[in-house]
């Protein structure tokens, strides 16, 4: 099949004319398509395809077709290396990652050490979910370009909007226990005793990362505390399996989670009846008003049957292509220097960029709520079929998410 | 507290009857063929597969009944055809066998049905909540497990000790040659109760597949546990079986719902806030290693006394 795909590739520029043959420029997906993260890896990867169709349909990258390469690391990061070192012997010199900070550690690890040895056989990574402020900071690397906006910045914008709810009494922590998982833990601690000294921290969990499979013991718990208000940033089948033990207990607080729009998510807040008492931040919903934003996932609808979980994979995609056409080249040292600073409109409207100083993507990002949609005029989406969506809350400029770095980054010469 | 406490038990022996209904099988297979069975666990994938499929052509109650049947007759197959002719080769051969068919058995389940959790539903018959103690609900579901589970076990001990066909297949257990001698075919006593015994852990499969997640890894997550089950409990002991299964099952969620770390044990004299290299070991969570509790029992039990708690034999 790859083979046919190639002749077809090679072929078609011929047919049309074109002065000589063009390779495919192929990205490896790097992702979990097997065990507990299956489920939003492969969302991921639908959604990389769905993108480089969009690109494709428009001449490509500077005229080379975009192919995504799957491959399955299993959240784990020993096999994520694996396939990084598979992806440098296939000749491939872009990759994308996303899903588990311990896994994007390594990888940017990986790469930094392989660039600086292998001249010319660089490999650029491109993150556009692992959060941990780590990997832009003390660990921040020239070769990795992060799109989501990092676990600190979203818990200074989240804790900054429960600053103002004064129903907020009893906080519990739940988070996976890993580097992720303890940056948002940590943070949390220290930004609501600044700003709210007055809430009570009642619990402070972390489990197993991906394990859990049965979260009742863990809802006891947070029943058994008092608390009103859940914070946490498990992604994944752990904030599914999370939200159903949840319902399936009754269990009636309030949620600020990360990622309680992934796969399953919808669902059990639905069941459990939770009408906006869940609260999500990301770089954009799907009924943001924009336009554009909202066509786009009109149409990523319609083909993928999923909803779009990740605008800023296509602000990623759409910003490697920019980067490729300023350097007119896909030599990944070209790219990277022009991807520097780069400024870019975002799918949900306003304008992002790439700090040159540490990798980091800026953007507008949303808090919204989960429940019934009063205006379907105006919030036309639900989500899993549930009749329930996202409710914009609160919108927060480019300018209010910029936090100082501590990365002293190592250029090539 | 009270109600913590209520709650974390029906989840404890809950989850501890679960590994009871796999773990009773895996137990009574061992004693009669004196080898470990290391697919044992992805019977219990293959049931909540099962499970899955049938329910989705003929509903819950038909594949509750159907899926095990399936799953034992793939399970007498590898008996007959399997293990049976690896015999006379000796256990190492043996457990190679079962070793290699767990790894068949999960790539050929990934390859039906892909790698990611499928969409395994509580029958809408048993999707509310059963009662509320102290304001949480108890879903039905998970009493209609416990139900089951329950009603395997005794029908399980009744059999075995309380009718012929138990009292045959106890003794083909201890003397084979003798059983055959009177006249019983020995060869199709190990191989129905290998069958049932893989039925028993398809039936788990099928009942704990829509509560938790049915996907192509459940066999991997919850072998180990199993091993720990039997060994701690006793190689070949049903009720050792028992105890362990319930006893890790409360172990287990108890230690999830516990707060307090090792520095907190000392009180006043909380050894991490003095500065220390080891503050993150003085802090880790009772919570934090529940996962690795069962095996700091094996370890224990496997020191303090070889043979498990009922066990009669070295393991």
């Amino acid at each position: 099949m790859r083979k046919m795909i190639m002749t077809a590739a090679m072929a078609v520029p011929f047919l049309v004319g074109a002065a000589h043959a063009q390779d495919s420029l192929k990205i490896g997906y790097i992702d979990p398509l097997s065990g507990g993260g299956a489920s939003i890896g492969e969302g991921g990867l639908k959604t990389y395809q769905f993108l480089a169709d969009e690109l494709n349909a428009k001449g490509g990258i500077l005229g080379h077709k975009v192919e995504i390469v799957p491959m399955d690391n299993k959240t784990n990061p020993q096999e994520s290396l694996v396939q990084a070192q598979k992806a440098i012997d296939a000749g491939i010199h872009y990759i994308t990652q996303g899903n588990g900070s311990s896994v994007a550690a390594a990888l940017e690890d990986f790469v930094t050490k392989n660039n600086s040895r292998n001249p010319g056989k660089e490999l650029l990574y491109f993150n556009y979910a692992a959060v941990d402020p780590a990997l832009t900071n003390e660990k921040c690397s020239f070769w990795h370009f992060r799109w989501d906006a990092n676990s600190d910045i979203k818990m200074e914008a989240l804790t900054n909007y429960m600053k103002g709810e004064k129903s907020i009494k009893k906080v519990y922590l739940i988070n996976q226990d890993y580097s992720f998982g303890q940056a948002v833990r940590t943070e949390a601690r220290k930004m609501l005793a600044a700003k709210r000294p007055d809430i009570q921290i009642v619990g402070d969990e972390v489990h197993p990362l991906l394990k859990v499979t049965d979260f009742s013991p863990y809802i006891a718990k947070i029943k058994a505390s008092g608390a009103d208000t859940v914070v946490t940033g498990n992604w994944g089948q752990d904030i599914a399996l999370l939200l159903k033990a949840a319902a399936d207990a009754g269990l009636k607080v309030s949620w600020y989670t990360y990622y309680a729009g992934g796969a399953g998510g919808p669902t059990a807040i639905k069941q459990a009846g939770l009408d906006h008492q869940v609260y999500q931040i990301t770089e954009g919903i799907p009924n943001s008003g924009n336009k554009t934003a909202m066509g786009f996932e009109k149409e990523f609808r319609a083909k993928e049957n999923m909803s779009l979980w990740y605008p800023r994979a296509v602000n990623e995609m759409r910003m490697f292509k920019a980067a490729a056409e300023k350097a007119n080249s896909l030599d990944p040292v070209k790219v990277a220097a022009a991807l520097e600073g780069m400024k870019f409109e975002v799918l949900d409207g306003g304008e992002g960029f790439m700090r040159k100083e540490d990798h980091q993507f800026f953007q507008p990002i949303y808090i919204s709520s989960f429940g019934s949609l009063k205006d379907k005029a105006k919030d036309p989406f639900d989500e899993e079929n549930t009749g329930w969506g996202w409710h914009l809350v609160s919108k927060i400029d480019t300018a209010q998410t910029i936090l100082p770095t501590t990365c002293k980054m190592k250029r090539p010469d | 507290m009270l109600e913590l406490i209520v709650i974390s038990t029906l989840n404890g022996v809950l989850f501890g009857m679960l590994l009871f209904l796999l773990s009773s099988g895996l137990t009574v297979i061992f004693s009669m063929m004196g080898v470990l069975n290391f697919a044992h666990a992805s019977f219990y994938m293959l049931g909540a597969f099962f499970g899955y499929q049938l329910t989705r052509w003929i509903g819950f109650w038909p594949a509750l009944v159907l899926a095990p049947l399936l799953v034992g007759v793939v399970g007498m197959a590898v008996e007959r055809y399997g293990l049976r002719n690896t015999h006379r080769h000796g256990h190492v051969a043996e457990l190679l066998l079962t070793f290699g068919l767990a790894f068949a058995i999960e790539e050929i389940v990934s390859m039906i049905w892909g790698k990611s959790p499928v969409d395994y539903r509580i029958p809408a018959a048993l999707d509310f909540p059963a009662f509320t103690v102290f304001s949480t609900n108890y879903p039905a579901y998970k009493i209609f497990m416990l139900a089951i589970s329950v009603s395997i076990f005794v029908a399980l001990l009744i059999v075995l000790k309380k009718t012929r066909v138990g009292l045959i297949v106890q003794a083909a257990l201890t003397y084979p040659t003798m059983v055959g001698h009177l006249g019983h075919n020995v060869g199709r006593v190990f191989m129905v109760v290998f069958g049932v015994g893989s039925a028993l852990a398809g039936l788990a499969g099928v009942i704990a597949g829509p509560s938790l997640v049915t996907q192509s890894d459940m066999a991997s997550l919850l072998g180990p546990i199993l091993f720990v089950v039997i060994v701690f409990g006793g190689l070949g002991s049903l009720p050792g079986a028992f105890i362990a299964s319930l006893l890790i099952g409360l172990i287990q969620t108890f230690a999830v719902a516990l707060n307090g770390s090792l520095a907190s044990a000392f009180g006043p004299l909380d050894p991490s806030l003095g500065p220390s290299v080891l503050t993150d070991i003085w802090n880790v969570t009772i919570a934090q290693i529940a996962p690795i509790l069962p095996y700091v029992l094996l370890v224990l039990i496997l020191i303090v006394r070889p043979m498990g708690l009922l066990g009669t034999r070295e393991t």
